[in-house]
C-alpha cells in the first residue's frame, strides 16, 4: 500500500456521495444557457414558431392555412436536403462551396443518361448518383489526405464542376415534356398529394425522412460521435484513437451523395433539366439555413434538426414578406440580419465553459 | 533483471524542423512494474511516450513489445495491442459527453437488431460503466455523467482521461502527467489506482514532475535529459536530490546505472 503523506491520511472519512446542489441561485441567464449549450436546435425552433406566429398575425388566416405553410415546406424542399449535406460538413469545421453544382451538374447527367442516351431511368439516377459521390471524394481526398484547407478545395471544385457541366452539356435544357414522356421516374419526387388543404410532395416528404435518419446516424451512432469529434479537436480525436482522415473521406462523400439526391428531388420540383441552374446560389441558401440552424462553423457543435428548421425559418420570412407585398430586398436583409444573430448566439452558447 | 522487458525502444530519434526531441533514446518497461520517467520540460518525456503509443511516427530506432518489434501507424493500433495512454493535453472531445469520450473509438452497441442493424449505441450501459470507473477513482463531484467535458475542471477532466485508460489498459498503461491538476485527494487515488493496476499485473509508465509521488511508487526511475535517457536508477538507492541533480546535469550520474 501506498505510503500516504501526513496531510493525506484524514482522507479515508472523504464524502462518498456523488455530488448534488439545490438549483437555486443560478440565474435565468445561465440557466438559459445551458439549456442552449445541451439543446442547439432550440434556438431555431424558437425563432420559426415566433416568425410563424409574426406573419401569422400580420397577414391573418390567409398565411395560417396548412396550404400556405405546405407550400413553404415545397419551397424548401432543395434547400433544405443541401443544408443537411453541408452540415454535416460544416460538423467536421470544414465548408463546402462545392454542393450546388454538384446538385445540378448530377442532375444534368441523370437528365442526359435517360433521355439523351435511352438508359434506363433507375440506372440514369444510379450514374447521377455516382457523379455527385465522385465529386464529393474528390473533395474528401483533397482535404484529408492533401490536408488543403475545405474552402480552397471546395472553391476549386465548385467552379471545375460548374465549367464542367456548362462543357458536357453545352447548355442545352432538357425539356420537361422529354422528360415526362422518357423518364417520368426522374420526376417521382414532384409527386403531390392532399391530406384535407394541405399539399405535400415526395420531395419534402424526403427531406424530412433525409433528415430524421441523419439525426439518428450522428447521434446514435459511434460514426455520428466522430463527426462531432473530428469537428470538435482534430488532434485529440486522432489520440483517442479515431481515424479521422477516414471520417472526413466519408464525410465529404456523403454530403456529394446527398446533393445528388437533392438533384433528383430537383427534377421533380423544376420539371426540366437547365445546366444554367449552375449559377443559382442554392448553396449560399444552404449555408444560410445550416448557420441559422446553429450549426457551428468553428465545428463539432449543434443539431442537424437546427438546419432543418434554418431553411424553415427562410422559407417562412420570404413567404411572409411576399404575401405582405415587400419588396424582396427585405428578405435578404433580414436573412442577413439572422445570420448575424445566430454566430453571435453561437458564440454565447459556447462561453458556457468559460 | 533476469527477466525480459516487456516493451523496449533502441535508438529513437524524432525531429521537428530544426528541434530535435529525441535523441537516440532508449526505453525500457518490465512486466509488472512502475517506471516513472522524470526530466526537465522540454525532454523529450512526452515525445517518447507519444512514439511508442502511436501518436507519432519516429524518424529511427525500433521497438519492440514481446519481442515483435511494433511500428504502430496510430494510436488505434497501439489500443489494440493494449497500450493505453493517457496524454498530457488528455486527447477528450470538449463537446462531447463524458460516457462518449470515455468510449470514443469502442463504443458498445445495442444488442440485437437495434445494435446489429441500425448500428445504435448502447448509451445506458456505456453510462453506468462510466459512471463506475469514475467512481473507482473517486471522482464523486462529477454530477452528470452526459455533461460535455468542457463544463468539467480541469482536474475534473483529468480523471475522465485516468479512467478511460484504467478501464481498457490491458497491456501498458502510459500516464503523461496524471496528476498535474489534480486535487490532493484525487491525486491520492490516481497513485492508489497506479498501484491498484500494477496489482492486477500490468506495467505502468508515469511521468511526474512531483518527485514525491514518483518516489513514492516507482519501481524503477528513468531520468530523461536533452532527449535521451541519461539513467535509471532505484529510487530506494538515491534520495530525491540526487534525481533532480541528474535530471539538471548538476551532477553526473553513476557509472553502474548509466547503462541499464
Ligand atoms: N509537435 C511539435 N512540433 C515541434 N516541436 C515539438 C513538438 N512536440 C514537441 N516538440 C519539441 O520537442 C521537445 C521535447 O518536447 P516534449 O513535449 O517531449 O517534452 P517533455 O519532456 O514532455 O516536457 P514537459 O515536461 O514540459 O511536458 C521540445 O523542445 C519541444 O519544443
Ligand atoms: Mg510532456
Amino acid at each position: 500500500m501506498a505510503q500516504a503523506q501526513e496531510f493525506e491520511k484524514v482522507l479515508s472519512d472523504s464524502d462518498t456521495n456523488v455530488a448534488a446542489f439545490e438549483d437555486h441561485g443560478v440565474s435565468v441567464l445561465k440557466r438559459i444557457q445551458h439549456f442552449l449549450h445541451s439543446t442547439p436546435a432550440a434556438v431555431p425552433l424558437i425563432v420559426l414558431i415566433l416568425s410563424i406566429a409574426i406573419f401569422g398575425i400580420a397577414i391573418g388566416g390567409r398565411f395560417f392555412s396548412s396550404y400556405t405553410l405546405t407550400l413553404i415546406l415545397q419551397q424548401i424542399a432543395i434547400v433544405g436536403i443541401l443544408g443537411a449535406a453541408q452540415t454535416l460538413v460544416i460538423l467536421t469545421a470544414g465548408i463546402d462551396l462545392s454542393i450546388g453544382v454538384i446538385m445540378v451538374f448530377s442532375a444534368v447527367v441523370m437528365g442526359n443518361c435517360a433521355v439523351t442516351y435511352g438508359l434506363p431511368t433507375p440506372i440514369a439516377v444510379a450514374i447521377g448518383l455516382g457523379v455527385g459521390t465522385l465529386c464529393g471524394l474528390l473533395n474528401g481526398a483533397l482535404v484529408a489526405y492533401m490536408k488543403l484547407p475545405p474552402f480552397i478545395v471546395t472553391l476549386g471544385t465548385w467552379n471545375i464542376v460548374m465549367a464542367t457541366n456548362f462543357i458536357y452539356s453545352a447548355n442545352q435544357t432538357i425539356r420537361d415534356a422529354d422528360v415526362a414522356a422518357q423518364a417520368p421516374l426522374l420526376h417521382l419526387f414532384g409527386v403531390n398529394f392532399k391530406v384535407g388543404t394541405a399539399v405535400l410532395t415526395l420531395g419534402v416528404i424526403a427531406m424530412v425522412v433525409l433528415v430524421l435518419v441523419l439525426w439518428y446516424v450522428l447521434n446514435h451512432t459511434a460514426w455520428g460521435r466522430h463527426v462531432y469529434a473530428v469537428g470538435d479537436d482534430p488532434e485529440a480525436a486522432k489520440l483517442s484513437g479515431i481515424q479521422t482522415k477516414k471520417v472526413l473521406m466519408a464525410v465529404y462523400a456523403l454530403a456529394g451523395l446527398i446533393a445528388a439526391f437533392a438533384a433528383w428531388v430537383s427534377i421533380g420540383r423544376n420539371g426540366s433539366i437547365s445546366p444554367s441552374a449552375a449559377v443559382t446560389d442554392y448553396n449560399l441558401q444552404a449555408i444560410t439555413a445550416t448557420v441559422i440552424g446553429g450549426i457551428s462553423l468553428f465545428g463539432g457543435r449543434g443539431s442537424i434538426l437546427g438546419t432543418l428548421f434554418g431553411a424553415m425559418i427562410v422559407g417562412v420570412v420570404s413567404m411572409g414578406l411576399n404575401m405582405l407585398g415587400a419588396d424582396p430586398q427585405w428578405k435578404v436583409l433580414l436573412t442577413g440580419m439572422l445570420i448575424i444573430g445566430a454566430v453571435g448566439i453561437d458564440q454565447w452558447i459556447r462561453k458556457v465553459s468559460g | 533483471m533476469a527477466t525480459q522487458p516487456l516493451l523496449t525502444a533502441r535508438g529513437l530519434v524524432k525531429r521537428y524542423g530544426r528541434v530535435t526531441a529525441l535523441n537516440q533514446a532508449d526505453f525500457d518497461l518490465y512486466p509488472g512494474e512502475i517506471l516513472a520517467v522524470i526530466g526537465d520540460n522540454g525532454a523529450g518525456k512526452s515525445s517518447l511516450i507519444k512514439a511508442i503509443s502511436g501518436a507519432v511516427n519516429p524518424d529511427e530506432g525500433e521497438i519492440r513489445l514481446e519481442g515483435k518489434q511494433i511500428a504502430f501507424k496510430s494510436p488505434m493500433e497501439a489500443r489494440d495491442a493494449g497500450i493505453e495512454t493517457v496524454y498530457q493535453n488528455l486527447a477528450l472531445s470538449p463537446a462531447l459527453s463524458i460516457a462518449d469520450n470515455m468510449f470514443l473509438g469502442r463504443e458498445i452497441r445495442k444488442q440485437g437488431f437495434m445494435g446489429q442493424w441500425l448500428r445504435m449505441l448502447d448509451r445506458p450501459a456505456m453510462e453506468k460503466r462510466a459512471r463506475d470507473k469514475l467512481t473507482e477513482l473517486g471522482l464523486m463531484t462529477i454530477q452528470n455523467i452526459g455533461q460535455a467535458v468542457e463544463t468539467l475542471s480541469g482536474g475534473q477532466r483529468q480523471g475522465v482521461a485516468v479512467a478511460r485508460a484504467a478501464a481498457f489498459g490491458s497491456k501498458v498503461i502510459i500516464l503523461d502527467e496524471p496528476t498535474a491538476a489534480l486535487g490532493v485527494k484525487e491525486s491520492r487515488r490516481v497513485l492508489e489506482l497506479i498501484l491498484d493496476v500494477k496489482r492486477r499485473g500490468i506495467p505502468i509508465v508515469l511521468i511526474s514532475h512531483n518527485m514525491p509521488h514518483v518516489f513514492e511508487v516507482a519501481d524503477r526511475i528513468h531520468i530523461h535529459r536533452l532527449g535521451r535517457r541519461l539513467c535509471v536508477i532505484n529510487p530506494k538507492d538515491y534520495t530525491m536530490s540526487d534525481a533532480v541533480a541528474f535530471m539538471t546535469g548538476a551532477k553526473a550520474p553513476p557509472e553502474e546505472a548509466l547503462a541499464a
